[in-house]
């Protein structure tokens, strides 16, 4: 038989969940179309098979992976080329294959579970007709090196061949890409050993086929898109050679080997195939020269100095360029009659001009912000002559277009958006009174009663903020108020203020604000007498529609009795699992955590996020559109990150415990030792009650990863909680005092981004060290973000346990306040605003999901495990209610 | 003869000769020109709705008509019976609302095939006759939307077909059939849901019979109904190393023939055909003679295409017994030998390295 020639095959990556945010996204929004829109891209650019892949703990992956695949088979210009069903579930795998017609791929099986699971598994495949992928993945776990790869592969083959007949050519073995270049030395030869091991698949196992994911070998180079391209394809040049035949890879971004440029080409080279001690210095030396145009340093032109006055200062507006700020205004101010017309003339027309480009989608968010700071300085410059110059005349003062009240709610410490809106109000001569955080109703009425505003602004991040704004609504009611109300802020929505804030507050008009972006517009047509009559009334139509469809909706949404979903509860096999025990029990305090210690494991995508940039880091920087302002966010960020880390802005604290626990039906009772015998304290946990229908997933509960108290296992739970937000506020203060808005809210949501680092360290520290029961894991970064490790850290007042009010049980465990100086509001928000808490799971079937909605009958019991009254319990959980509440004469005036 | 020797049997003689095939089952049956009250007889006289066109009721109400007609066609020459089960899926009689005897009548059916080829073994000494137990595709589709407006809406689940087909196939092997034939497939899924079904049945008994799969190309475009090439559906159903794979139905011999050489070339197993008998004319009538038709198709036979021949809507015993003559001395195609590659399917084939 004659060796046919090698050709490799482009397995198309985007349509994953797992590796591209964007798809991601459409699936979570439940846009189907348009993720439709994704393979069909990945088709046309010439993928051969696609891979489907559907594993997002905050999606019923089964429903969306039947959803998807059925909507495919109706696009012929997809359906035509081959699917490849990608979970690491089987029953995900298996219900994707029930949808397919042609012949798929499995991806994937493996030995993980031991041999069992896996002859059980291909054995299924062969009777669904399809081909797997089989990982070099055993019961002691994945394999790095060349042997154990080989070993592993060999093993498995023999056992699909030689006892199941499985066919050899339907055996894609997937010998893992690992990262190399990570600066740990053991990585270095991860490119060697895979390529190696592909080399004795080919040689002695006929028949079967070498994939891999491509882009995990560049992982550490992320980023910088050009030399991992080159990495990918120097790579796939050897990998190819040893045999290897397809690849999960982006078909478009896959290069020529002889046209990489020789220096850069060598480099890359001796990383892959480890070829020098100092290959990933020497790479990383030059790797700065290849990274894309976004990230070059520009040379500084300085050519607008040129310009007259007026369009300096507008050119420094857009730019955000404060460095001659002063000098200009001054040379306005010469030219002007008084110093007002600076402002009213060339200032607000560079501003408009920023608005116009914010407004079309050409500026965003973090750039305006930059305005805003060099228009305040400027303004602030101008102060002392306009004081003068009333004196002198005893005119009046400009008179802003409006004045709006803000504030972050009662029991809420969360203030960084809140802050973007009323810096970009200000940029568009809105008065901004901030009343800062944790405001109780009767101060902002007070205070907006004294100060005569037209607008009153609420935000707040905390679910439990939400039925605060309820309240100042029916206060704002009550005392007779009727100015706009605006609403934003992270959980508060749409269908929330058109159903639970509005009708409190008839005589006014309740507005839900989407984003920094649009505040200026809906705040302009609400002062104009001109457009604020029908405005308002095409609010109320819209909110009565969508509260009637609310209601319509409610009532299809099905749920189960809990006595039924407990029976469906997730059924953990406990016969022979033995936890492991924490290496101490009770808590431990961590004071001043270094803070270079959490860099690397800031995740940057949500930072970009508050900044209301859209995209995975760090392909944003690289974005056609908004590529530009990210680098330049990222860029600032990073300089600040610098400066706090050596600096010490911050300080970090930490403190961890794990206690004895067993479960008691949807509760987890902790012990005080392990003799199990005094009770330390009771964790509640709240069950799904989705109706499952022919789905095998579980309605889940946390107290179903540990093991019931009958079971006489001894098993342990944990929980931390985590600060990097001591001196937080006073950063954001002195440069708030600076003018310095733009600072003032990067120092915050650096500070943010730092405390969800210090969790995740802290999480890995905690599975290898101190509760150990992965001692041996090895993750790569994109594993930590992917949450491909073994355990769980949900929080309260999450998806996984919704109830805020568990916090205090958690706070108690942990003497949080004394031990990290986390304190808790009434709301229980953190204060610190940059804290993290929750909970430690250790059992490998434990997992994120979502409580969703419960019913009346779960709350009422719930309530008196709790010792709370049902209203109580109601108030805490609205959110979550799949009814409406019935409430008492009593409860209402509260 | 047991049936473990009339497979041994049928394995031989596949090797030496083009098998035959019967013909139409549909258009004997309505020569008896039966009522109503035919199809209800004293068992069903009751039922809540018209029972006429449920053909697969007469192995139940009329064993005695069915008996005749494979009789018939064995006579004529076939080699092999279709049971009379296109219909007989739990699934396919709820359009009747008889599910509860769809069991019934594969079991049925299949004995009464069984007796006719005893009868015509003894009449010639020496013939041997096979018995094919027949799922056919049921009136739904696993992977197309009976919903314009909703694309991802399905009628109809795998699992849902699984169990139809499990139940029939149970009933057909008890009933004595010696092959299994999943045919008229139009969508490859729900072909994938029978054979998943048989497999598990094989399994459940400890044994297993010859299957046989046969798709239905439904007009020029050269594709199943669900979309796929003919490739790629062999690339689909390859997996269960079937008998034979073939085509049937929707098209006349002359239509299917560039579709039978595809799969001539590409299938490493037996290759059949039973096309229609021509295509219809404007009343829906089949107008191609047994001469016309049995040249057409034995040309398949001496051009080296196929293995086993026979005939779907509007053929009767005269075409089977012309085609029959026509390919008795004609040597049956050599099964190629086909290189073990990945060969995976969409709608498309797509072969790997």
């Amino acid at each position: 038989m004659t060796k046919s020639t090698a050709s490799f095959i482009n397995i198309g990556e985007r349509t994953n969940v797992t590796g591209s945010a964007k798809f991601k996204k459409l699936i979570v929004d439940g846009r189907f179309d348009e993720a439709l829109t994704v393979a069909l891209q990945q088709v046309e650019s010439g993928a051969q098979i696609i891979d489907i892949n559907m594993d997002e703990g905050m999606l019923d992956s089964e429903a969306a992976m039947v959803r998807f695949l059925n909507l495919i088979a109706a696009e012929p210009d997809i359906a035509r080329v081959p699917i490849m069903i990608d979970s690491s579930k089987w029953s995900i795998i298996e219900a994707g294959l029930k949808c397919v017609q042609g012949k798929a791929i499995v991806n994937s099986i493996s030995l993980k579970e031991g041999e069992e699971a896996f002859l059980y598994h291909a054995r299924k495949v062969m009777r669904y007709g399809a081909a797997a992928v089989v990982m070099a993945f055993d019961e002691e776990g994945q394999a790095d090196t060349a042997n154990r790869k080989f070993e592993i592969c060999e093993r498995s083959y023999n056992l699909l061949v030689n006892k199941i007949g499985f066919p050899p050519e339907d055996i894609i073995f997937d010998p893992n890409i690992f990262a190399v270049a990570t600066g740990i030395e053991e990585h270095n030869n991860y490119g060697v050993e895979f390529i190696d091991a592909t080399r004795r698949i080919k040689q002695n196992l006929p028949h079967a086929h070498v994939s891999g994911g491509v882009s995990n070998v560049s992982f550490s180079f992320r980023g910088n898109e050009p030399v991992r391209e080159a990495m990918h394809t120097v790579f796939l040049y050897h990998a190819i050679q040893a045999g290897m035949d397809m690849g999960i890879v982006n078909a478009g971004q896959l290069g020529i080997y002889d046209e990489i440029e020789p220096d850069l080409r060598e480099r890359v080279e001796d990383v892959i195939l480890n070829r020098r001690e100092d290959a990933t210095e020497r790479l990383l030396e030059i790797a700065e020269r290849y990274r894309g145009d976004a990230g070059k340093k520009k040379e500084e032109d300085l050519s607008w100095r040129e310009l007259p006055v007026k369009e300096r200062l507008t050119h420094s507006l857009v730019k955000g360029i404060n460095a001659f700020i002063e000098e200009d205004t001054e040379a306005a101010r010469a030219l002007a009659d008084k110093p007002l017309d600076v402002i009213e003339g060339p200032l607000m027309d560079g501003m408009n001009v920023v608005g116009d480009l914010f407004g079309s989608g050409k500026m965003f968010l973090p750039q305006v912000v930059k305005s805003a700071r060099v228009m305040k300085q400027a303004v602030a410059y101008l102060m002392p002559f306009m004081e003068e110059e009333k004196r002198r005349t005893g005119a009046e003062q400009n008179k802003a277009a409006a004045r709006i009240l803000m504030a972050t709610v009662k029991g809420d410490v969360h203030d960084i958006g809140k802050n973007i809106v009323g810096v970009v109000l200000q940029c568009n001569n809105f008065e901004v009174i901030d009343l800062g955080v944790m405001v109780p109703a009767a101060k902002i009425l007070e205070i907006a009663r004294a100060e005569k505003v037209d607008v009153i602004g609420l935000s707040g991040l905390i679910t439990p903020s939400l039925d605060e704004m309820c309240h100042v609504a029916a206060e704002m009611e009550r005392e007779g108020f009727d100015i706009p109300l605006l609403i934003g802020g992270a959980t508060t929505s749409r269908i929330h203020t058109a159903v639970k804030v509005h009708p409190n507050y008839k005589r006014g008009q309740a507005i839900y604000v989407t984003d920094a972006s649009r505040a200026v517009g809906v705040v302009s047509q609400l002062i104009s007498e001109n457009t604020k009559v029908s405005y308002i009334d095409d609010v109320r139509d819209e909110y009565k529609k969508m509260a009637a469809a609310h209601a319509n909706a409610r009532q299809t949404k099905e749920r189960q009795p809990i006595e039924k979903a407990r029976e469906n509860r997730l059924k953990i096999e406990w016969q022979g699992y033995v936890p492991t025990k924490p290496t101490f029990l009770g808590t431990k305090v961590f004071e001043d955590y270094p803070l270079d210690k959490l860099v690397p494991y800031i995740d940057w995508t949500p930072f970009f996020a508050t900044w209301e940039l859209a995209g995975q880091y760090p392909q944003i920087l690289t974005d056609d559109k908004i590529g530009e302002a990210a680098t330049s966010l990222f860029e600032d960020a990073q300089e600040m990150l610098k400066q706090m880390v050596e600096e010490k802005w911050l300080r970090a604290s930490a403190v961890i415990g794990f206690w004895p626990a067993n479960a008691i039906g949807d509760d987890i009772e902790l012990y005080a030792d392990d003799t199990r015998v005094e009770t330390r304290a009771m964790l509640h946990s709240l069950r799904q009650q989705m109706v499952r229908g022919k789905s095998d997933r579980a309605n889940m509960a946390l107290a179903d990863f540990i093991a019931p108290k009958e079971t006489g296992i001894a098993d342990y739970v944990g929980g931390f909680a985590v600060t990097t937000g001591h001196g937080e506020d006073e950063i954001a203060k002195q440069f708030a005092d600076k003018l310095d808005d733009y600072k003032s809210i990067l120092s915050k949501a650096l500070a943010d981004r730092l405390a969800e680092a210090l969790a995740e360290h802290m999480h890995e520290r905690v599975r290898r060290e101190f509760w150990a029961y992965a001692a041996d894991e090895k993750l790569s970064n994109a594993d930590l973000i992917g949450e491909k490790y073994q355990g769980v850290r949900p929080a309260p007042g999450y998806p996984a346990q919704p109830d805020h009010t568990e916090k205090k049980t958690l706070f108690e465990l942990l003497d949080a306040e004394a031990a990290a100086g986390i304190k808790l509001t009434e709301s229980y928000a953190m204060w610190p605003g940059a804290a993290v808490s929750g909970f430690y799971f250790s059992h490998p079937q434990s997992e994120y999901f979502g409580v969703g909605r419960i019913e009346r009958d779960q709350v009422v019991d719930y309530a008196a495990r709790k010792g709370m009254t049902l209203a109580e319990c109601e108030r805490w959980l609205a959110p979550i209610l799949n009814y409406t509440p019935v409430v008492d004469e009593g409860d209402a005036a509260a | 003869m047991n049936r473990d020797e009339r497979i041994a049997r049928l394995k031989s003689d596949i090797k030496n000769r083009v098998l035959v095939l019967d013909g139409a089952m549909g258009t004997m049956i309505q020569g008896y020109k039966l009522t109503e009250a035919d199809f209800r007889g004293d068992r069903f006289k009751d039922h809540p709705v018209d029972l006429k066109g449920d053909n697969e009721l007469i192995g139940l109400v009329r064993p005695d008509i069915l008996r005749d007609i494979h009789l018939e066609y064995f006579r004529a020459g076939a080699d092999i019976a279709e049971t009379n089960t296109f219909g007989a899926t739990v699934i396919a009689q709820g359009d009747y609302q008889l599910e509860s005897v769809s069991y019934e009548m594969n079991v049925e059916s299949a004995k009464i095939a069984r007796e006719a080829a005893a009868i015509v073994e003894s009449e010639e000494p020496g013939r041997v006759c096979y018995v094919a137990g027949v799922l056919g595709p049921t009136n739904r589709t696993a992977s197309i939307s009976p919903k314009v407006s909703d694309p991802g809406f399905r009628n109809v689940s795998f699992d849902e077909l699984r169990e139809a087909y499990k139940d029939s196939t149970r009933g057909l092997i008890e009933g004595g059939s010696d092959l299994i034939l999943v045919e008229t497939i139009f969508d490859t899924l729900n072909a994938k849901a029978a054979l998943f079904a048989v497999s598990e049945v094989f399994e459940e008994l400890g044994f297993e019979l010859p299957v046989m799969i046969s798709g239905t190309i439904t007009d020029m475009s050269g594709r199943l109904l669900s979309g796929q090439t003919p490739e790629a559906f062999w690339n689909s159903v390859s997996h269960v190393k079937p008998f034979s794979i073939g085509l049937n139905c929707a098209l006349g011999a002359k239509e299917m023939r560039p579709h039978v050489h595809t799969l001539s070339r590409i299938a490493g197993v037996n290759v059949s055909a039973h096309p229609n008998a021509g295509l219809p004319n404007e009343m829906g009538e089949y107008d191609e003679t047994p001469d016309q038709m049995a040249k057409l198709v034995s040309e398949f036979a001496s051009s080296g295409l196929v293995n086993i021949v026979g005939g779907c809507c509007g053929t009767t015993p005269g075409h089977i017994h012309a085609i029959a003559e026509a390919v008795k001395k004609i040597p049956p195609r050599d099964l190629p030998d086909i290189e073990p590659r990945l060969r995976l399917s969409g709608l498309e084939p797509f072969t790997g390295a």
